[in-house]
């Protein structure tokens, strides 16, 4: 990587107001990614607080019933606040506190980044505000709820489409408001360098462990490790690990919403074109002059119409696979977990649910995969419901 | 001398800009036309974005206004040449990298020189990035506007040396938008730039009264108007004309007392 590019992804295309910001942000982060201090620091948070690591739990009755690989789940939806969400969030706000910040901001889509940024804040004793869209504060009013619980204050973005492409607008205004005591605790691989970098690293921890996991368990290396993507940070902590080990196949599963060939979908990458928005060249749904195009998926995790740019990247050059799924295909899933392991996922991960069943029969019965378990369904129940046309009390 | 330098001559310029395509690309030029009778020195036409995250929120809803009527770069051509027609007022596109990139940067910088499109502010693109469209943008001879902010330091020197046509000086933190006080030491940022450059400094970013123009054109080369001249857009519609000649020619007279 050089000047924050992957291949030609990435950049910090952002207003001069916050150059200098970023700038100081990547100093700072490459002093204490090295600093033994930090690193002891934050790896005590994640073993005492985030309860890492997670588990990497083999799926009998799944394997069984798809007959192919042997089915893994990394379970991030165990970590506390429910998903992968806090391995960023705890080394963001850590960092944010060194570098003397005394406010922390953040977008949230589903709710489970807010979450997790409010409850780091909460910890390490930062100032915290959130943006989410109105829309999404609608679908995801208990998360809300939460936020405010530890201490947060949350704002409904009104902009736009009201959901996570808004949110993240609105979060970048207001840093440009007040950058001198705040960190933009970025959820994703995404926004201008060095988030995508940054985030990367702190969510590695997902792919390294389930490497190690799955060579203690298995002695080998998996055929394939699946994970859903929006702006793709499950998916690039999961992935980064396993990029040089060539004969693992990495596939990322984007939100197709009411399918590809309607215009309600989020699946950036198979729909998308080049363009340079929120800070990075990347990949985005835009319509033919170039407006950010709305985007519609039934999981508020994944309704965005950018992807981070090493996933453009590593589309580009073929490293890894990118695959719709679409949202009754993520149902479907979703309650053929519940039903098969007696486990709840995020509707997010259930995109990647959706995607091993269509392919595990593919796989040898000694060959294994791995499927990113991003985080946990309560906060889909509702949803769900109202989906299947259950009217349920909340 | 370009279009550019020549707003820059006479004393103090005054920089109007206006949401190309709000309420209508007819009243577009017309409120440029407008807006030049009464002593305006340089335009700019804020092009229609979906997500501009720059702007506050009097820019955002003529944003959407603008593409609610279906405003698009090709449209945006068109006013500019039928201005060209009739004025030699400079003219300046503020626009969001994504379109650009998007209509392709040679095509588009080809297509601003021959409708008289003299040069492009980019929010999203700063000074590091500008090697993205750099190259198209001198071979059609368009100017590329570099923005310098209150936290800007050391960088303004580099900005300030490359700079070309004018500076844009943002006077606040944030977002575009009216604001009552600007408390940002303007005039450091503004020596600052001129210590190394001859491009004249244009401030902007919260200025709407005669009083603030007053203040930042003694320190500055010229002042930029956006929020406050859209605000009377959006009030007045389609009958804006003679608002936005009042407006103008109040804040031009502040300006070069």
């Amino acid at each position: 990587m050089s000047e924050g590019r992957f291949g030609e992804y990435g950049g910090q295309y952002i207003p001069e107001t916050l150059m200098n910001e970023v700038q100081a942000l990547e100093r700072a982060y490459m002093h204490y990614k090295n600093d033994p201090e930090f690193t002891a620091e934050l790896n005590t948070l994640f073993k005492d607080y985030a309860g890492r690591p997670s588990m990497l739990y083999f799926a009998e009755k799944m394997t069984h019933d798809l007959g192919g690989a042997k089915i893994y789940l990394k379970r991030e939806d165990l970590n506390h606040t429910g998903s992968h969400k806090i391995n960023n969030v705890l080394g963001q706000v850590l960092l944010a506190k060194k570098m003397g910040k005394t406010r922390v901001i953040a977008e949230t889509g589903a709710g489970q980044h807010g979450v997790a940024t409010a409850t780091a804040a909460a910890l390490l004793g930062l100032e915290c505000e959130i943006f989410m869209g109105k829309e999404d504060t609608e679908r995801q009013s208990l998360n809300v709820y939460r936020m405010a619980l530890l201490g947060a204050k949350v704002n409904a973005v009104t902009s736009g489409t009201m959901t996570l492409k808004d949110a993240v607008n609105e979060t970048m205004r207001e840093w440009t408001r007040r950058v001198s005591d705040t960190h933009y605790v970025l959820g994703s691989v995404m926004g201008p360098h060095p988030f995508p970098m940054i985030v990367r690293d702190f969510q590695s921890i997902i792919g390294r462990e389930a490497r190690q996991q799955i060579l203690e368990r298995e002695k080998k290396l998996p055929a394939a490790v699946i994970a859903c993507v929006g702006g793709g940070s499950n998916a690039m902590g999961m992935f980064y690990p396993f990029i040089e080990d060539k004969g693992v196949k990495l596939i990322g599963c984007e939100a197709a919403g009411k399918g590809v060939d309607t215009p309600h979908h989020a699946a950036t990458l198979t729909k998308g074109k080049r363009g340079i928005f929120h800070g990075m060249k990347s990949y985005f749904c835009q319509d033919e002059n170039g407006q950010i195009a709305p985007v519609y998926s039934i999981s508020a995790g994944l309704d965005y119409p950018g992807i981070g740019p090493e996933h453009a990247h590593l589309h580009e050059i073929k490293r890894a696979e990118y695959v719709p799924i679409n949202d009754e295909e993520a149902v479907c899933a979703f309650e053929y977990l519940a039903k098969t392991e007696g486990i709840i996922c995020a509707i997010e991960s259930a995109h990647a649910i959706a995607q091993l069943q269509k392919i595990a029969k593919n796989f040898a019965k000694d060959e294994n995969i791995i499927v990113s378990l991003s985080g946990r369904g309560d906060k889909d129940v509702a949803a769900i419901a109202r989906y299947r046309g259950v009217k349920v009390h909340e | 001398m370009s279009r550019i330098e020549n707003a820059f001559k006479n004393g103090k310029a005054f920089i109007v800009f206006l949401t190309g395509g709000d309420p209508s690309l007819e009243k577009s030029e017309e409120f440029i036309l407008e807006a030049e009778k009464a002593g305006a020195d340089l335009i700019e036409i804020g092009v229609p974005f979906s997500d501009p995250i720059a702007e506050g929120e009097v820019i955002q809803a003529a944003n959407i206004r603008a593409l609610t009527n279906g405003t698009t770069m090709h449209d945006l051509f068109e006013l500019a040449w039928k201005v060209r027609q009739k004025s030699e007022i400079p003219l300046v596109f503020l626009t969001y990298l994504n379109p650009v990139h998007h209509y392709g940067y040679g095509k588009f910088f080809a297509k601003c020189n021959e409708v008289g499109v003299d040069g492009i502010i980019i929010p999203d693109l700063p000074f590091e990035e500008q090697r993205e469209l750099k190259t198209e943008a001198e071979h059609y001879g368009v100017n590329l506007i570099s923005l310098i902010a209150p936290t800007s330091k050391e960088r303004i020197e580099k900005i300030a040396k490359e700079g070309k046509g004018f500076l844009y000086i943002v006077s606040s933190m944030g977002v575009t938008g009216v604001r009552s006080e600007i408390d940002t030491d303007i005039s450091a940022i503004v020596n600052a730039a001129k210590a190394v450059s001859k491009t004249p400094c244009a401030v902007g970013f919260g200025i709407n009264t005669p009083e603030q123009a007053a203040k930042f054109a003694a320190i500055a080369d010229g002042v930029i108007v956006g929020s406050a001249i859209v605000r009377i857009i959006a009030e007045h519609g389609e009958n804006a004309s003679k608002h936005i000649y009042e407006y103008v020619k109040q804040m031009k007279e502040a300006i070069t007392r």
